[in-house]
């Protein structure tokens, strides 16, 4: 194998530190004990992050986008899974417009989509509820749940289950026993992903979420629009070290790469 | 696919596991979408309300306003200028990841890639540190590298915006790439090396052209994202510098003219279905060969 000269390198470096930089910085500024945006230059402290105790509307926010990220992956699983079974076993009328029509949350821009879910739940009276916020959030990441569904679904070998069938076990027998347990690494995985969609969204999210049902990435984007303080910067510090250590940890047990560079992506 | 002569079961299988999700796409994808467009040929007044009748008040104003088109110039020229910039510098990045040995290749995959998963509104800020904030830190080192000679105005300008949507858009140019390089066979790198072609001409005559449907999808999903970002742009453009999908939000949550908003939003879908598809042809019928 070749190696990269030093010119490459130096290209590669600075990449890196322009990836870097802007999530760098929040997290050093967010430990700065003065009152006003700087870094710590005199020793780092935990003063902001022990400020988001006192503002209750970033904790509470927080648990929304924890529960909805939960909820809404879960439910994105329960309709993925069967629709990923059918796509990948049998070759029936409408497959692949069905298909389409389940990844294409991901070729709408999400400000549409926003939109048309403010205008929808206003009409039959759910807006700014925490049931819109479910249903919109299971539209955006069930692609995602999908895209990992329907992976395993597909690289698994269809003689095992036909084994099954003629050693007599019924049909719901091999779903549970055979199917479901073979694909699970691929679901845990979709689930996972999607929470991650879920807890990111914001552009969405912004149409819909009412006062009370603000998740976090809302309640931070409203308040950087007004300012720009050290506290947001803490909050965002620690939402940045959460998703690296979940990042981390997939990327141990399913691999980042094989997470992300599946088909779909390349696909949109 | 292969899969299908697997096991048969009863014919209307399929349809029985595919019949949730389309009912519910059905439900609550198409009838939203369906319904946005029908409201941005409704009427609207200060003090009516949303009127629901048919005319074409919405579009004719987005048609013959120049500050509408000033705002879809400038989302579409945003995005043109971040999808030639991640595709200069995310496709050298890939093939440099691809090059490097083990334990760094993996690490540096992940500092390239993951901030993908990392809130766009934390990055964001971030980009609003360095650009503004205690000083401006990218304006200083760039003065006191000698890269500049005065200080470049990054926040709200489209400047800073474009690469602010450069980093965020980046892990998706160098993914699909990196996919892309996967299926390069290294051996024809070393023929070629091997039979006297400099590492240059490699890199012109052989790696480019398989890469390129890599670079090319690439190009058309960031294209796509970065023509209908918010959050970026918001943040750094402020409440002035509007693209396409800020425009939107004003229309809907400040002026409250939901038809004028729902016509700018269902506009930018148009046109980003149009360019996708018809993009997504041409690199099609081009690099017919390299997808089948």
């Amino acid at each position: 194998m070749s190696r990269n000269g030093p010119l490459a390198l130096v290209f590669h470096t600075l990449f890196v530190i322009f990836m870097l930089a802007p999530i760098v910085v929040v997290c050093a500024v967010a430990f700065t004990p003065e009152g006003y945006l700087s870094l710590p230059a005199n020793g780092p402290s935990l003063r902001w992050f022990r400020t988001i105790a006192r503002y209750p509307e970033f904790i509470n926010a927080f648990w929304t986008s924890i529960w909805l990220g939960a909820i809404s992956s879960l439910i994105a699983l329960a309709f993925s899974v069967p629709a990923a079974l059918a796509i990948a076993r049998y070759d029936f009328t409408g497959r692949d417009a069905f298909t389409a029509l389940l990844m294409s949350p991901l070729m709408i821009p999400h400000v549409v989509l926003g939109i048309a879910f403010l205008r929808f739940f206003t009409q039959i009276g759910i807006g700014g509820t925490f049931l819109g916020l479910v249903l919109s959030h299971i539209v955006v990441v069930l692609p995602f749940a999908l895209r990992l569904t329907l992976a395993s679904a597909t690289g698994m070998d269809p003689r095992i289950e036909q084994a099954a069938v003629s050693l007599g076990a019924s049909e719901w027998t091999v779903l549970k026993r055979v199917t479901l347990p073979l694909i699970l690494p691929g679901v845990a995985s979709g689930w996972a992903l999607s929470f991650i969609q879920s807890f990111d969204e914001v552009t969405m999210t912004v149409f819909i979420a009412a006062p009370g049902t603000e998740t976090l990435p809302v309640r931070m984007f409203l308040y950087i629009q007004d300012n720009i303080d050290p506290l947001v910067t803490s909050v965002s510090a620690s939402v940045i070290a959460a998703t690296v250590v979940a990042l981390v940890i997939l990327d141990r047990i399913y691999g980042l790469e094989r997470l992300l560079v599946g088909r779909g992506v390349g696909e949109r | 696919m292969s899969a299908l002569e697997g096991r048969s079961g009863p014919r209307w299988m399929p349809y029985i596991l595919s019949a949730p999700g389309l009912a519910l796409f059905v439900a609550i994808v198409l009838v939203p979408l369906a319904m946005t467009i029908l409201l941005s040929f409704h009427d609207w007044g200060q003090y009516k309300g949303i009127e629901t009748v048919f005319i074409l008040k919405n579009w004719r104003e987005i048609w013959s306003d120049g500050y509408f088109h000033e705002v879809f110039l400038r989302t579409f020229r945003v995005a043109f200028a971040v999808t030639l910039l991640t595709a200069a510098l995310g496709a050298p990045e890939a093939y440099i990841l691809s090059r490097m040995k083990s334990p760094w290749k993996g690490i540096f995959l992940l500092v390239v890639i993951g901030p993908l998963l990392i809130s766009v509104v934390a990055r964001t800020l971030g980009w609003a540190l360095l650009f503004g904030g205690s000083g401006g830190v990218v304006n200083k080192a760039l003065l006191n590298l000698g890269v500049i000679s005065s200080p470049i105005p990054f926040m709200f300008t489209e400047t800073g915006m474009i690469v602010a949507l450069v980093h965020v858009m980046m892990p998706f140019m160098v993914l699909s790439v990196w996919a892309a390089l996967q299926r390069l066979d290294p051996q024809i790198e070393n023929a070629a090396l091997s039979l006297g072609a400099s590492q240059v001409t490699v890199l012109r005559r052989i790696v480019l052209p398989q890469i390129m449907p890599g670079i090319l999808s690439g190009a058309i999903i960031v294209f796509a994202l970065a023509a209908s970002a918010f959050a970026t742009p918001s943040i750094i453009g402020g409440r002035r510098l509007k693209v396409a999908s800020t425009l939107a939000y004003d229309e809907f949550l400040n002026t409250l003219n939901w038809p004028l908003g729902a016509a700018v939003a269902v506009l930018l879908l148009i046109a980003l279905v149009l360019i996708i598809v018809g993009s997504n042809r041409i690199v099609e019928r081009r690099y017919a060969e390299v997808f089948r």
